[in-house]
């Protein structure tokens, strides 16, 4: 009796270790809070801490684009956040990437303070607020005030092309599943010229990990771009100061000189 | 919404659409939309009705979540010509609508390139008053400071000069930096809420500029007075079944329709007077422009749609057009100047 006692108490300290042992991205041990109408409670303002939003891929550091700006604004290193390391393109889209990346300040249309898309607003590295209601949550990014409405009650297909995609969830299990189509082909993954079309599908997963964390996955099909649908994860991190709230972020007047000042009235001589 | 959508992706820009020059579309008869006129009567009717309970959210706040619309083609201020008259019949909201209508689908003036037909336009009907303005009880905006008369002046003297040196010049609206302002004032579209509640927050996203009012309701105090936004900072409370917000911390730069300046205070109060009406309020104090606060009332019916994302500043081209139209009319001032002093 008391041998079985010992067993089952090793077996159960043995579950619990083994429950609370985060296995990246796969912890299933910890339940959410709950919201009034018993969903996973995901509410919060949230955050990315990595720098894929420089290169989802491996980077190594290097000198960023204004030389007077020094080691203040070079880009840091980091490893990918791809599963596998690397995105699987197809040839001619790994040339355009190539290309993109060569002519990035001209390109990339976070420069020009254009609505992220998804999953990049994810981890663009600013602040996002989850506002979850049984039918829909709304999902608010302090970069350019983007934002987008998850709906959990119907299935439509996208009627037209959003920046931020068209966004449909449900729940698996601890798990907020949200199916994003409906995008353009004007939206970037990073800094690094990575790219889609707009048969993009984005399939994100959100899951607590912990009273402050989330495990963040989009897996990503575009057979336009890429040879097989590939997957990114990374942690979410709650930003838990008592006066967190997103600020204004309307980035248009830091864009503005860039894309108009040359239309601008000379000045008399 | 869609078809606002679209207007969006041609072009972003209210105050100027004459540049982006759309080709005129089909327009279908002019109705005004049904159960909206004349929401200022059926405001009263509800708000007379004292058993109507608000729904409540599970956790016991009025529930006001939703799709709600504030358009309408009211002024904010009642015009002179209003004379003493505060409410208007059926009829004369319906002769108002015709008129709307006709006037969007008339040809534009020689030399102007036109802008979007009566189709396209979403401004709503009159909600049956003279102005918005309920307080001051003459339906007009209150006077200026001398302060804001001058400063007033000395902008329109300049923008008379200069209305498109550079970007600039032109209005935070023609920017896609700010839209319908907060609190809105109603313009030709997407003049629609949408308001999430959780514990603790409510968000209000407006379609237009998907602008997002992220609304601690937690008793936090407001952000620092060092910290000032285009759109303001925002707080929220409940009065009973109304929900309060109150927004200060305005940058210099705002410049609301209704004019205000970094000064600018606004508490705005939404009340749910029936399943398909959010009684809509807001006072407004800023004593470096206006003499007096004032009180603009929007009902806002329910509408049984959605929001959807309209990218303004991604497509905004009109703001090329603008500022090369005007490249091009100095081009040809300096052309003919040039000619004319030629000797003959």
């Amino acid at each position: 009796m008391r041998n079985r006692l010992m067993l089952a108490l090793a077996a159960a300290v043995a579950a619990a270790f083994w429950l609370s042992t985060p296995t990246h991205g796969q912890t299933r041990a910890y339940r959410a809070p709950r919201t009034p109408d018993g969903k996973p409670n995901l509410n919060g303002t949230w955050q990315a801490m990595n720098t894929a939003n420089w290169d989802v891929e491996d980077h190594v550091a290097r000198q960023g684009p204004v030389i007077g700006l020094g080691a203040s604004f070079s880009i840091p290193p980091g490893q990918s956040v791809v599963e596998g390391g690397q995105i699987p393109y197809r040839p001619e889209a790994l040339a355009k990437k190539k290309e993109n990346a060569a002519n990035w300040m001209t390109r990339d249309p976070e420069i020009k303070c254009y609505m992220p898309g998804i999953p990049r607003a994810t981890y663009q590295g600013y602040p996002f607020q989850i506002v979850q209601t049984p039918k829909q949550i709304l999902m608010a990014y302090e970069f350019a005030n983007a934002s987008r409405i998850v709906y959990m009650d119907i299935k439509d297909p996208s009627p037209s092309a959003f920046w931020m995609g068209w966004s449909r969830g449900h729940w698996e299990g601890e798990t907020l599943v949200v199916d994003v189509t409906g995008f353009t082909d004007q939206t970037w993954f990073d800094r690094a010229g990575n790219f889609h079309s707009e048969a993009l599908h984005v399939v994100e997963r959100y899951t607590a990990t912990g009273p402050d964390h989330l495990s963040y996955e989009a897996t990503i099909e575009d057979p336009q771009t890429f040879t097989r649908p590939w997957k990114i994860s990374m942690p979410l991190y709650r930003r838990v100061e008592k006066n967190a709230q997103l600020l204004e972020y309307i980035c248009v007047e830091f864009a503005e000189e860039l894309m108009y000042g040359h239309l601008a009235k000379k000045p008399a001589k | 919404m869609l078809r606002a959508f679209a207007i969006a992706v041609a072009s972003a820009s209210l105050l100027t659409v004459s540049v982006a020059g759309q080709a005129p579309k089909p327009a279908p008869k002019p109705e005004p939309r049904a159960g909206a006129a004349p929401t200022a009567r059926s405001l009263a009717r509800a708000r007379a009705n004292n058993a109507y309970k608000v729904p409540r959210t599970a956790w016991g706040e009025p529930d006001l979540q939703g799709v709600w619309s504030y358009a309408t083609t009211t002024p904010l201020s009642k015009p002179d010509a209003a004379g003493d008259k505060t409410f208007l019949t059926d009829e004369e909201v319906a002769q108002l609508a015709e008129e709307t209508a006709k006037r969007q689908d008339s040809a534009p003036r020689t030399g102007d390139p036109g802008t979007y037909n009566n189709f396209w336009w979403d401004r709503g009907v009159s909600i049956g008053r003279t102005s918005l303005i309920i307080d001051p009880e003459d339906g007009k905006l209150p006077p200026l400071t001398p302060e804001a008369q001058k400063a007033r002046a000395a902008r329109q003297a300049y923008q008379r000069e200069h209305p498109a040196d550079s970007y600039l010049d032109r209005s935070p609206t023609d920017r896609c930096i700010m839209y319908h302002g907060v609190p809105p004032l109603p313009s030709g579209y997407n003049n629609t809420y949408q308001i999430f509640q959780t514990p603790g927050m409510v968000a209000i996203l407006d379609e237009n500029i998907h602008h997002v009012r992220l609304i601690p309701m937690d008793g936090r105090p407001h952000l620092p007075s060092t910290i000032r936004n285009w759109n303001g900072d925002s707080r929220g409370h409940w009065e009973g079944d109304t929900l309060v917000v109150d927004t200060m911390n305005f940058n210099d730069k705002t410049n609301l329709r209704y004019g205000g300046s970094s000064n600018t205070h606004a508490v705005e109060r939404f009340t749910r007077v029936s399943n398909d009406l959010i009684d809509y309020q807001y006072t407004i104090t800023d004593p470096t422009v206006y003499t007096k606060p004032f009180t603009v009332a929007i009902p806002m019916p329910r509408r049984d749609d959605r929001i959807f994302e309209y990218a303004c500043h991604e497509g905004n081209h009109s703001m090329e057009g603008i500022l090369n139209g005007a490249r091009a009319d100095e081009r040809r001032a300096a052309e003919a100047a040039a000619a004319k002093a030629k000797p003959q």
